[in-house]
Order: structure tokens, then C-alpha cells, then sequence
């Protein structure tokens, strides 16, 4: 399988290198190239410069033969329109993205974008620790 | 009306100022305290401080109320983000959004934008118009329609010229509007005679555009 990742932060790089042991063809796209050190020291695959909310960036970096597409930039907004782009243009068959902002990320669930709010998973995350000891 | 405007830069203060001097109630937001300030200072009270993608802060705009959103920040996926929330979210009928990648124009139109400006595009099409190689300016877009207005200049070596307009092989879907033939502008009919140096105002959808372009203006 193949997976496009944008956004090589914390989260994008530890992603990436889980794919990338579990055997998946992984390229990440970031519009930093020092945030590429992130990636573990045996990540064996493609780490490619570009704007993934930028439609000719995702074509280089192959979107087009993309199994999923996974946005994970600091921007809710960024990884929205990159998610559409690769959703509504390249018509990627998997399209995921992190949405801080819990109210946005209903609003585009509800416009059928698989979205996933850290802000909204932590806290309720928490809040089974604290109150039901969940370990 | 009541009008948002999403970004309070060099265009969404002249933007309101625009729209308060035609009588529109206008709210400006923006996240910036600075820029609410300068604008404050020469407008009134027209501004929200806040970030306009924010469900919260459009809540506290009225929202629901206002009879257009234009987001004019300086990037792209905020003013797409800022649009689609409005529309979906608060039901505004109309939203227009600002791009600066003429590339996104297809994509936000597919995303529900009803209408994007895109100062890259303009700017490009007035070059377009003061070099004679590029036979067909686009003039105006009809765009809940596809439809759009252009002119086309008729080159010295164009297989059309000398001929009538009836005999020329211009594609259904467009329509010979007006031909100008120096100062003079007519209203042409079947017969009227095709010559180099004139210019022709059409409406074509836009699949028939490139038929329309070849059939006056050759290759």
C-alpha cells in the first residue's frame, strides 16, 4: 500500500516510520527540509519537499497512485484543503486528516472528511483516566 | 445587507469602507488587535477580534444572519475554511473567497465557494490583452451559468477572414455578440464579413471556448 503524508512534524514523522517498518511505500511532504530529521535513521522511504495544499507539489510527489492520504501539518486549515484536494481532485481512496479544532473537525465530518480532533481524543483520553482509572 | 468580511489587511479595509459607504452593515473580522485597531479608528465599531474559521467567533458575528461572507485574508486555506464554515455551518447564502493560486479557483468552486477572485488571474489576463499573440481575453464570467464573455482578435492570417459569419464553423453553445471594426461596433448578422484587426465580443460555455477560438481565429 501506499501512503502520502503531509506534514513531518512530530506526529507525520512517527507515522511515517511506523508505516515504513510495517512494509508500506511511504512518502512524506513537508515545506520544511530540516524536519526531516524527524524520520527514524532507517526510514527507507521518499521525504519530499513541497506544498501539499499546492495541486502540482502533490502531483510530484505521486498522489495520483496513492492508496491514502494523510494530513497532519500545524494547520487545521492547511490539512483541510490538502484532504479536499486529494479527496475531491486525485479522488485518493483513503483520505485522512487532524483537525485541532473540535468544532471544525464535526463540521467536515459531517461534509464526509474523515477527520480526527487530537484536541477532542485527549481530552476524553483524560478524562477516562481521571475518573475511571483507565490505565 | 448584512455582510461579513473575513480578514482585516489592505483589502478587507478598503472592502468595508466600500460596502459601508453603499449603505451594507459590515462586520470585519480579525485576529490581529493591531489591525483592528487602525481599522476601528478610521470606521467605527465594525470589528470582531478573533479568528473567522472559528465556529465561535462566527456564532458571535451573527452569522446566520448575514446575507454574504467574503474572506480576503492573505492565505488560501483560510479563506476556503472560513467559506465552508459559513456556508455549511451558518447557512449563508453567498460567499466569496480571495486566492492568490490561480489553481484553486476549479477547487473551491467544487467545495461549494460561489465565487473566487483570484488578483493573480486578473493581473494575467490584462497582460494577455496587451500582447497581440493571444487571440482570445477572457472579459467576464457568468459563472453560476458556465458561461463566459470573451473577445477575440481576429490575426492578419486567420482562415476567417473574408468570410461571413454564417459560413465559419463556430460551435453551438456561443454566441457572436458584437464585432468592432475600429471605432465602429455593430451588431452583426449572418452576412457580416469577418476581417483581420477586428475584434468579436462572444458568450461561449466554457467546453466550446477552444472551438470558438479556432474557428475565428485559426490554429
Amino acid at each position: 500500500m501506499k501512503v502520502l503524508i503531509m506534514g513531518c512534524g512530530r506526529v507525520g514523522a512517527q507515522l511515517a516510520s511506523l508505516l515504513d517498518g510495517e512494509g508500506f511505500q511511504v512518502t512524506v511532504l513537508d515545506i520544511d527540509s530540516g524536519s526531516f530529521r524527524r524520520l527514524s535513521p532507517t526510514f527507507a522511504g521518499t521525504a519530499l519537499l513541497g506544498d501539499g495544499t499546492d495541486e502540482d507539489s502533490l502531483r510530484k510527489a505521486g498522489i495520483e497512485e496513492m492508496d491514502a492520504f494523510v494530513a497532519v501539518t500545524q494547520g487545521d486549515n492547511r490539512n483541510v484543503m490538502a484532504a479536499q484536494i486529494a479527496k475531491h481532485i486525485f479522488n485518493v481512496p483513503r483520505v485522512l486528516c487532524r483537525i485541532y479544532d473540535p468544532l471544525r473537525q464535526e463540521l467536515y465530518e459531517k461534509l464526509e472528511l474523515e477527520a480526527i480532533s487530537p484536541t477532542r481524543v485527549f481530552a476524553s483520553l483524560l478524562r477516562d483516566r481521571l475518573i475511571e482509572g483507565k490505565r | 445587507m448584512y455582510v461579513i468580511v473575513v480578514g482585516g489587511g489592505r483589502l478587507g479595509y478598503y472592502l468595508s469602507k466600500g460596502l459601508l459607504s453603499e449603505g451594507h452593515e459590515v462586520l470585519v473580522i480579525e485576529k490581529d488587535q493591531t489591525k483592528v485597531e487602525r481599522i476601528e479608528e478610521e470606521l467605527g465599531s465594525i470589528c470582531l477580534q478573533g479568528d473567522g474559521c472559528e465556529a465561535t467567533i462566527l456564532e458571535d458575528a451573527g452569522t446566520e444572519r448575514a446575507s454574504l461572507l467574503v474572506a480576503v485574508t492573505d492565505e488560501d486555506e483560510d479563506n476556503l475554511v472560513a467559506c465552508q464554515v459559513a456556508k455549511y455551518m451558518f447557512n449563508v447564502p453567498r460567499v466569496i473567497a480571495r486566492i492568490s493560486n490561480p489553481k484553486n479557483e476549479t477547487l473551491f468552486m467544487k467545495l461549494g465557494i460561489d465565487v473566487t477572485v483570484s488578483a493573480t488571474n486578473l493581473i494575467l489576463e490584462h497582460i494577455g490583452q496587451e500582447v497581440p499573440s493571444h487571440p482570445l481575453i477572457h472579459l467576464m464570467e457568468l459563472k453560476d451559468r458556465d458561461l463566459e464573455m470573451v473577445e477575440v482578435r481576429i490575426p492578419l492570417d486567420a482562415p476567417s477572414a473574408g468570410k461571413q459569419l454564417k459560413d465559419l464553423s463556430l460551435p453551438q453553445g456561443s454566441l457572436v455578440l458584437l464585432i468592432i471594426k475600429g471605432h465602429d461596433i455593430a451588431v452583426p448578422t449572418p452576412e457580416t464579413i469577418v476581417e483581420p484587426d477586428n475584434r468579436i465580443i462572444a458568450v461561449t460555455n466554457t467546453q466550446a471556448e477552444q472551438q470558438l477560438r479556432t474557428g475565428l481565429a485559426g490554429g
